[in-house]
């Protein structure tokens, strides 16, 4: 008898606070439809009380964002014109003073209030959801795989060489993406083709090399800010490691279809010829494309008694094979500490910072 | 002191004790994760100890009231004597009562919202709070309702004089040669350490 009283009066309890708490929420947190407009696009109307970035995504408006709305990432950037609120200390870290002072907010931590005014970048508005299927997966080193998505339904994806996607990672309980570059050249657009090198606990990786040929894979996309040099004047350089491969076979397979004569090099870095991706593929294109000038380096070498290309770390190697002049746009795209000794060189080099692009993952 | 009400004098007597000789923090070692974490600067540990105040203050009375209308046996709403289950329902008024606060100040106080919001939430999972309400519980105390106001504010105040005072601590400390092994939280719960015992000097000077 005491155990129902007990478990009566604990009920009663906690059904009480929790009507509290829903009748609360009903008058409290309810702020009516607020309008919100993106740019220039006619505004929309929603139910205030929700966050920015889950309107944004039910709106198909696609702000790139890692943590799932943690506010742990700090991607999803947008500039509040009106009606955002103040700042949030958990803002903070990720807003560079110029940013706080031009109303840049993430868009995970602001609650929607009144009604708002936004501004995002305008690729932003063209970014898409694809339903894609596993085609083909392939080991090619010992940790990394190579995955081309087939797109659902006759879906395309339009987008410059050197921009990513973000996966869609199921089974987190939460809404969580993970960004990949593609590996694949613009012209195809019924597919995309990605790298992915296994880290062992990693969210993302361990996904994309669980996943098998015909499993559906969801993604949005196209985001990235680098722009290529069309003049054939410029050199274009790339310099990588590791799976910073896929933008940079994205962008030399795209100039042998476009612009086979053109000036470009390639710089890789691998540990030992077992990393050395897609050299042969390389070699192959060095036919079609004479001006293209193919580095690869090892950086330890003494397992690889068949080598006969460089050794060392990879930034040597730009610094021994780069030109000293002329106009050249450079992409780097790899393991931080193998950017920061890159750029260095390209310090020394004379080339300006802003015809480098980099990528540091 | 003639003129003071005995009732009066010795309410005051327990709000001295729980804010010097009883400290929450520095005589039972309770809210200390919070307390070392929010008191690397002073705004933000005042932030955060006000918070906590309140909620204290207010818990403490909520469930003073619960425990007397519905957990103890013969209580008004329940005849069966349900005190073994006090601790849980305490947590879970506490929860409840801080959700409700900060919906609350969300909608009408924005400023007092976006000064205290992010501590609110860590308040849940303060130590100190329920500590307070299990300790007014004590039947050598005998506390009525208003004591138990009374005790809850200063066990508040008590927590919030000694964030500050280690915020204070900190700052200063943040210039100092502090070997490295000891440096973040060693040097923390050192100090921590210290202040107890130099708060220990006050033992006897207020006695509950």
């Amino acid at each position: 008898m005491i155990h129902f009283e007990a478990m009566l009066t604990l009920s009663a309890i906690g059904g009480t606070l929790a009507l509290v708490l829903l009748i609360a929420d009903r008058f409290l947190c309810n702020y009516g439809p607020c309008t919100i407009r993106v740019n220039e696009e006619e505004p929309f109307t929603i139910q205030g009380g929700g966050k920015l970035l889950d309107a944004l995504y039910d709106q198909k408006i696609f702000i790139p964002s890692a943590c799932g709305g943690q506010g742990t990432c700090g991607y999803c950037k947008v500039r509040v014109l009106e009606g955002g609120g103040p700042v949030l200390p958990t803002e903070l870290p990720f807003l560079a003073s110029d940013e706080q002072a031009d109303g840049t907010r993430l868009a995970c931590q602001i609650k929607i209030k009144q009604d708002i005014a936004i501004r995002v970048k305008e690729e932003f508005l063209h970014v898409q959801e694809f339903q894609a299927t596993v085609a083909r997966a392939q080991l090619i080193t010992l940790d990394t795989r190579e995955i081309v998505l087939a797109l659902g339904g006759d879906a395309e994806i339009e987008f410059r060489p050197g921009q990513y996607i973000q996966i869609f990672v199921p089974g987190t309980g939460e809404t969580t993406f993970r960004a990949y570059s593609i590996a694949s050249p613009p012209s195809r657009k019924r597919e995309v083709e990605l790298l992915v090198r296994l880290i062992p606990s990693g969210l993302g990786s361990t996904y994309l090399h669980s996943i098998q040929p015909g499993d559906p894979v969801t993604f949005t996309g196209p985001y990235g800010e680098f722009i290529m040099d069309e003049s054939t004047e410029t050199e274009l350089v790339c310099v990588g490691g590791g799976c910073g491969m896929a933008p940079m076979r994205s962008i030399l397979r795209h100039l042998g279809e476009t612009t086979p004569g053109r000036t470009c090099s390639l710089y890789f870095g691998a540990r030992t010829a077992a990393d050395a991706m897609y050299l042969d593929e390389f070699r192959r294109l060095q036919t079609e494309m004479p001006n293209l000038n193919v580095v690869y380096a090892l950086s330890e070498p003494e397992d690889s008694s068949d080598w006969d290309g460089a050794t060392g770390f990879i930034h040597e190697s730009v610094r021994n094979h780069l030109s000293d002049s002329g106009k050249r746009q450079l992409f780097l795209c790899g393991p931080p500490p193998m950017i920061e000794a890159t750029m260095t060189v390209l310090d020394e080099k004379g080339v300006p910072t802003e015809d480098s692009f980099y990528d540091k993952f | 002191m003639d003129t003071l009400s005995p009732e009066f004098s010795s309410m005051a007597v327990v709000f001295l004790a729980a804010i010097i000789t009883n400290n929450i923090l520095l005589t039972e070692f309770l809210g200390m994760c919070s307390f070392i974490a929010i008191s690397r600067h002073m705004k933000t540990a005042f932030g955060m100890g006000v918070a906590v105040t309140f909620v204290t203050f207010s818990t403490a009375m909520l469930n003073y009231a619960i425990y007397h209308g519905v957990l103890v046996a013969d209580a008004p709403l329940c005849a069966a004597d349900l005190t073994y289950l006090s601790y849980l329902v305490f947590i879970m008024v506490i929860a409840g009562f801080v959700q409700l606060v900060e919906m609350i100040l969300e909608r009408f106080s924005p400023v007092l919202h976006y000064n205290l919001g992010i501590y609110l939430p860590l308040i849940t999972v303060n130590c100190a709070i329920l500590g307070v309400s299990i300790n007014m519980l004590n039947p050598d105390l005998k506390f009525g309702f208003g004591k138990t106001a009374v005790y809850g504010l200063g066990s508040g105040l008590g927590w919030l004089l000694a964030i500050c005072l280690m915020a204070g601590l900190r700052q200063r400390m943040a210039d100092a040669d502090i070997p490295r092994p000891l440096r973040g939280l060693g040097i923390t719960v050192i100090v921590t350490g210290l202040m107890a015992m130099a708060f220990m000097g006050f033992a006897d000077m207020v006695k509950m």
